[in-house]
């Protein structure tokens, strides 16, 4: 107990530990619910994709010196243009269009950044450097996790329906490919928050994992979409603090946090799991009987 | 009354059907049969503009699919549902009012106690904390009955609602259907248990890549059209004597 003391010391002392704190909790809270989506539209190879596809866009906008998120978007955005395009203009499935279409743009992206800048960077957006985030990446990141909370409350309506029954949406007019979009680029400002806490090859796994532990605990989305924001949020937490006191790379602290929440939640969670499926065995039983 | 004209759908290179043109009157349930693979599902999807067509047009009282969309009530064939989702049957349900609700509107009050009615009309009121994966195939076909109710729709099409589903709750839903007729809804069920077509419709269309006939039930469905459709042993069967009037 006595790092958790030091940890909380070095929060009050040290602003740039406060700064990476603030930024990774809005980054799990955000993750948690835009990935609860992507999960539930069975959308995880997607979201892998875009998180992947960004990539020239960090290095073009390192070039041009514009900001990330601006490069970043187009990438995604363009990436998911094309899966879709080539998904349904051929008889190729959406998963073998993703594979295609994400690994050309994360080829192009690593040429890029070699071209535009020194190794050290590359290394940052890879596996995340939550330590060296500036104000201007907070900033950012507050205005991102705005937009994601309007975007949810605003359309979870046609985000439930989309993901639930899409033809049944269609039939009353409703316009299922621009909210298809429109989350994807939510997605894509999602993931280049989430690069600077885990890096690209871990962004992934705030998405999914949070909403995956979440969806083991309940049958209400709006309880999932919560609960998924707060997973995310607490394995941040505890994940910088595993971090600061182990001297362990932040991004893979945070992400092992999640996961240890998920194997928790897989054995002892009503819906899923090992542990209540011998108690609901024995309580049918019982009904049965009686 | 929805006016189909010249309506053509091609998946492929050859169409499922050609220059179709029906009509379906606005206080009749009209039935449509037809083989498997007739078409029967591709026209209704055509109507909804839920897939590409060729050509051809579709009016509902005179107005294009555009403006009298939020009146339609469909129930599909075959759900590819994740009945996985974090959804009750009250919810489910609910998604009734988002069509006519619209764009950052929720469902009010009022909203919700309709919900409850049409819970109980298809006799699932115990069932509205459920997730939906919990029920068994003939409650979440009435799931989507309710659903069909809570959209207060004016043309309201049923694809199959009848399979794997008892006696029972295929009389209730006829039922609501009857109510619905004499609201003067137009309702249209794609149905393949031919035994009941002149117990249940009114009017008949009968489809097998192209419209074999339609009209009054007692104008079209005769033992001719059947054999030409189906098969003579299907006609000799179902117009033995007594057979047709069942
Ligand atoms: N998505 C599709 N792509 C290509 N062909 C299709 C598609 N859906 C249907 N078809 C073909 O179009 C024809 C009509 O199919 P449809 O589903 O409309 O038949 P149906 O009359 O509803 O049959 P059933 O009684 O089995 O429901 C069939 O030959 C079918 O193989
Ligand atoms: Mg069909």
């Amino acid at each position: 107990m006595n790092s958790v003391t030091t940890f909380v010391t070095a929060l009050g002392r040290y602003d740039f530990l406060q700064s990476a704190l603030i930024t990774a909790i809005m980054v799990g809270i955000m993750s948690g619910m835009i990935g609860s989506f992507i999960i539930l539209r069975g959308m995880s190879m997607m979201g892998d994709a875009i998180s992947h596809a960004v990539l020239p866009g960090v290095a073009v906008a390192y070039m041009l010196g514009i900001n990330v998120m601006i490069g970043a978007s187009i990438f995604g955005i363009l990436a998911a243009g094309l899966i879709g395009l080539v998904a349904s203009r051929s008889k190729i499935k959406t998963d073998t269009s993703i594979g295609v279409v994400f690994s050309a743009f994360y080829a192009l992206g690593f040429i890029l950044i070699s071209l535009a800048e020194s190794s050290t960077n590359l290394h940052h957006i890879l596996f995340g450097n939550i330590l060296a985030v500036s104000d201007t990446d907070m900033m950012t990141t507050t205005v991102v996790l705005g937009l994601v909370i309007l975007f949810v409350v605003f359309f979870y309506k046609e985000l439930l329906i989309t993901s639930f029954d899409p033809t049944f949406a269609q039939t009353y007019g409703f316009r299922v490919q621009i909210l298809h979009y429109a989350l994807m680029l939510v997605l894509t400002l999602v993931t280049v928050s989430a690069l600077q806490t885990v890096g690209i090859i871990l962004v992934v796994a705030m998405l999914i994992t949070p909403a995956a532990t979440a969806f083991l605990w309940t049958d209400r989305l709006a309880v999932m979409l919560g609960l998924a924001a707060t997973l995310g949020a607490i394995s941040s937490v505890v994940g910088l603090y595993f971090s600061y006191t182990f001297n362990w790379a932040s991004g893979p602290a945070i992400v092992l946090v999640a996961a240890g929440l998920f194997g928790i939640s897989f054995v002892v969670s009503p819906k899923q799991a090992l542990l209540p499926t011998l108690f609901k065995g024995k309580a049918r039983l019982r009904r049965a009987t009686a | 009354m929805l006016e189909v004209q010249n309506l053509t759908v091609a998946y492929s290179d050859t169409p499922v059907f050609t220059d179709v043109a029906v009509n379906f009157n606005a206080g009749k349930i009209t039935g449509i049969i037809g083989p498997n693979g007739a078409g029967k599902s591709t026209l209704i999807k055509a109507m909804l503009g839920l897939i590409k067509t060729q050509t051809g047009t579709v009016t509902f009282n005179g107005h294009t699919l555009k403006q009298f969309q939020k009146q339609i009530a469909y129930v599909e064939q075959r759900k590819d549902l994740d009945l996985t989702f974090p959804i009750n049957v009250f919810d489910v349900v609910l998604t009734g009012t988002y069509g006519r609700l619209g764009l950052f509107r929720q469902p009010s009050k009022a909203d919700r106690k309709r919900c409850l009615e049409a819970l109980k009309q298809v006799d699932l009121a115990e069932f509205a904390d459920r997730q939906i994966g919990q029920l068994s195939g003939g409650q979440l076909q009435r799931v989507f009955v309710a659903r069909a109710i809570l959209q207060k729709a004016d043309l309201i099409i049923l694809d199959e609602p009848f399979v794997g589903i008892d006696l029972q709750s295929e009389t209730a839903i006829m039922a609501i259907l009857h109510g619905w007729r004499d609201a003067g809804k137009t309702i249209i069920v794609v149905h393949h248990d031919l035994n009941k077509v002149s117990r249940y419709f009114d009017d008949l269309v009968i489809l097998n890549h192209g419209i074999v006939d339609y009209g009054p039930v007692a104008d079209v469905y005769t033992p001719t059209n059947i054999e030409r459709t189906f098969s003579a042993d299907l006609s000799a069967v179902l117009f033995a004597q007594g057979g047709a009037q069942a």
